[in-house]
């Protein structure tokens, strides 16, 4: 391009400004990748929820149990591939801060209901060999250092509390970006062995797989009629539905972020937006002989948008560079607060594609405005 | 010699659309920081209302919520009788208390939310003098009546005064509004404890947590030692507000960390306005800083009055941000209690010292967006600086 030397002398004219304006740009995307990597992590529960998958609860309520004996009714139910049935165990790891959902699971059907969830196979072999086994997801295992075969001690705080004792027996991955790694798997036996009476024979829930998604209407409906009037009635709805509801239980965190990230939006607009009137204001004089030497208004509207485009571009993509070194950081020490943060290329396609649209708006005031100067008038005030 | 303070009146005046660029992104920032503490604050001080100074919350050992809890009739019967109860007309003031949770649509999005339901003694307010009756009466014991918190009643679909209700295979009666001073206990559902215990098939003498009146806030030791050597119990006991202050800990951490964590990004942010607008006034009045420097104004005065530019352009920028959050200022809105599950109302709480703490914020952002600019302002020579005129 035959302008690019005047372009790019133009913007380094002032060198401090383009740092900072540069550096507006980069804050502001940072921020809208790490607010929407937020707000993803926080909807994406129904997202990445199988639809091929139902849970069942007690229609009373979450904490309420249901009997063990419903798994084999759910299974023999047309349409339903298999079924496994789960405790919560929360249970404290050293100091309650620690915090990673334990689940107390039947290894027998864990994995034909969970595909995505992988363990090695000579892994799964030692845990299911250990009644003390356990395994753990890849990111808490991470987050404290374990390794395969550490002695693991969790603290109970239900089912009559006391020390467990777990041997880390292997580290599940998920094979989806965004999959749950955090999660502590144990054996059923050793939970039944352990627990107070009033607690065996119980399970926290039940998550069917369906051999099809069209099913999950029809398959929920017969669950929870087949249970209807009993003394433990069901509820049953997809994955997705499930973890929507439980999503929304958090409040309007959707709303939250919007706002924020409107502000800062609107923020950047006024500060780019302010910077380049300002750098153009300061070269009416320039302009204007550009104009009387004969380039055309087109061609001194293209000058000062492609600076601003220029700036949005590079800033954007620094912004952007920080983001993507930054969130898995972030992500791990926030690890037990929040779901696991994902960046995604859809994601960076529309935040700069926000770096461009402010860009473009930046440049476009006063770009109009130097397109439509007299050169008379902007020669006199010289 | 001091320059005015009106010659930066003027010149602000003078330079208004890129000082008020740089005010609006103070404000912005500002705004945005104290939103989010206030969101943080006033979800642990919902919380932490719910504790009175001279109650005693008695958990099973290790337990970390009422939720995980459970003791049995007899541990409650031996609690009664140890030192430091409070006892009213000869009775013990002990609630022993049971909670569940039990879904009610939102009003504002009509999804099911998880509604603490707990099931208390007949004496209840006594123990919790903070919760008064303000609409119908209080449930009569046996009866499948509840009284409800005023949060609840406006949050939850169905919990109005004189409704009936189904959940947990019975069906009860709104018989009582109560307000609870803005706490937790507002956001729930209150009801005779045996009879919750009925209608959710649990055992009669298993309770998850009791609250004891103490006779005075000091007599919580004397409980907690004979607690303590008292073989017969494996209990923790600890003060009402403290367990409360406890629970509030997870959300009010992430609140700020990701609040602070946004907030200093953007601050950021703001600080390169600021430093854009401030870098281009000193550009601009270049001629005008060399001719007072001519006259006789000394450089360390430039500097001063170029940050009293910037503080002035942050003061405004903070005063505006802080004004316009203020209406978020109880603005009820409700989050998921991870320690127990349930959903509970809270309103944002924007104190003072907030206020003070955004104003700060801002004059902050104003002197590291200006002290540069100043200091680069008075370095200048004033002779080249005058040929350029």
């Amino acid at each position: 391009m035959k302008f690019s030397r005047l372009i790019w002398a133009n913007l380094t004219r002032k060198k401090v400004r383009l740092l900072l304006t540069l550096g507006s740009f980069a804050v502001a995307l940072f921020l809208f990748a790490f607010l929407a990597v937020v707000r993803d992590a926080f909807s994406r529960g129904g997202g990445i929820a199988s639809a091929n998958r139902l849970v069942t609860i007690n229609r009373v309520s979450i904490i309420q149990s249901l009997p063990l004996s419903y798994r084999d009714k759910i299974q023999n139910i047309p349409g339903v591939q298999s079924v496994t049935h789960d405790n919560w165990f929360g249970a404290v790891y050293q100091d309650e801060k620690n915090f990673f959902p334990q689940f107390v699971i039947d290894p027998e059907n864990q994995r034909k209901v969970y595909s995505e969830l992988v363990v090695p196979d000579d892994q799964w072999g030692n845990f299911l060999k250990d009644r003390q086994g356990a395994i753990a997801g890849d990111s808490t295992a991470k987050r404290f250092g374990w390794k395969i075969g550490d002695r693991i001690p969790l603290k109970a705080t239900a089912y009559g509390g006391g020390a467990w004792e777990f041997n880390l027996d292997g580290i599940y991955h998920g094979t989806r970006p965004g999959d749950d790694e955090t999660q502590f798997w144990f054996q059923w036996d050793y939970f039944e062995e352990r627990v107070p009476q009033s607690f065996k024979g119980q399970a926290g829930w039940y998550t069917v797989r369906l051999n099809s998604p069209d099913d999950a209407l029809r398959v929920a409906k017969t669950i929870d009629a087949d249970f209807a009037n009993s003394p433990y009635e069901t509820k049953t709805d997809t994955e997705s539905a499930f973890a929507e509801n439980w999503v929304k239980q958090f409040g309007n965190i959707e709303l939250l972020i919007l706002s924020i990230g409107s502000v800062v939006f609107f923020t950047l607009l006024l500060v780019t937006g302010n910077t380049m009137a300002i750098s153009v204001r300061e070269r009416t004089g320039e302009l204007a002989i550009l104009k009387a030497i004969g380039f055309r208004d087109g061609s001194v509207l293209f000058f000062v948008l492609a600076e601003a485009l220029a700036i949005a571009l590079v800033g954007g993509f620094v912004g952007l560079g920080l983001a993507l070194l930054a969130i898995p950081i972030l992500g791990q020490s926030m690890s037990g607060m929040l779901p696991p943060l994902v960046i995604s290329k859809t994601m960076l396609a529309t935040a700069l594609g926000f770096a461009l649209l402010v860009g473009m708006c930046s440049g476009l005031l006063p770009g109009i405005g130097a397109m439509r100067l007299r050169v008379v008038d902007a020669l006199r005030r010289i | 010699m001091a320059i005015p303070v009106i010659y930066n009146f003027r010149s602000v005046k003078e330079r208004w659309t890129s000082a008020i660029v740089a005010v609006l992104g103070i404000a912005g920032t500002v705004g945005v920081f104290v939103a989010m503490l206030a969101l943080a604050r006033g979800f642990r001080a919902t919380l932490v209302s719910s504790g009175s100074y001279d109650n005693a919350i008695v958990m099973r050992a290790g337990a970390t919520s009422e939720m995980m809890s459970g003791i049995t009739l007899d541990t409650v019967k031996i609690l009664q009788d140890e030192p430091g109860v409070a006892r009213l007309e000869g009775q013990p003031m002990v609630t022993s208390e049971v909670v569940v949770v039990a879904p009610f649509p939102l009003r504002s999005t009509g999804t099911d939310a998880n509604v603490q339901v707990r099931g208390v003694s007949a004496n209840v307010l006594t123990v919790r003098k903070n919760v008064k009756i303000i609409e119908g009466r209080m449930f009569q014991p046996g009866l499948s009546e509840l009284v409800v918190g005023r949060n609840a009643t406006n949050t939850y679909a169905g919990l109005t005064l004189g409704n009936r209700v189904r959940f947990g295979g019975g069906e009860w009666s709104v018989v009582g509004v109560f307000d609870a001073g803005d706490s937790a206990f507002d956001s729930e559902a209150w009801c005779d404890s045996r009879v919750l215990d009925d209608v959710y098939k649990r055992p009669t003498n298993i309770f998850q947590s009791a609250t004891l009146h103490l006779t005075s806030p000091d007599a919580l030791q004397a409980l907690k030692d004979a607690v303590s050597k008292d073989p017969r119990l494996d209990v923790d006991v600890a003060r009402e507000v403290e367990y409360y202050a406890k629970q509030s800990q997870t959300f009010t951490r992430l609140i700020t960390v990701l609040g602070g964590l946004v907030a200093a990004v953007m601050g950021i942010g703001a600080i390169f306005g600021a430093l854009n607008t401030m870098y281009s006034a000193v550009s601009e009045r270049g001629r005008e800083i060399a001719v007072m420097r001519a006259l006789g104004f000394g450089a360390l005065a430039v500097v001063f009055s170029f940050l009293i530019e910037a503080l002035l352009i942050s003061f405004v920028g903070g005063a505006i941000g802080c004004v316009a959050v203020l209406p978020l200022n109880g603005f009820t809105t409700g989050t998921m209690n991870w320690q127990t599950f349930s959903h509970m109302a809270f309103a944002f709480r924007i104190t003072p010292n907030l206020l003070a703490g955004g104003i700060i914020f801002a004059l902050g952002m104003g002197v590291a967006g200006g002290l540069l600019p100043a200091i680069h302002a008075a370095m200048r020579p004033i002779s080249s600086a005058l040929r350029s005129l």
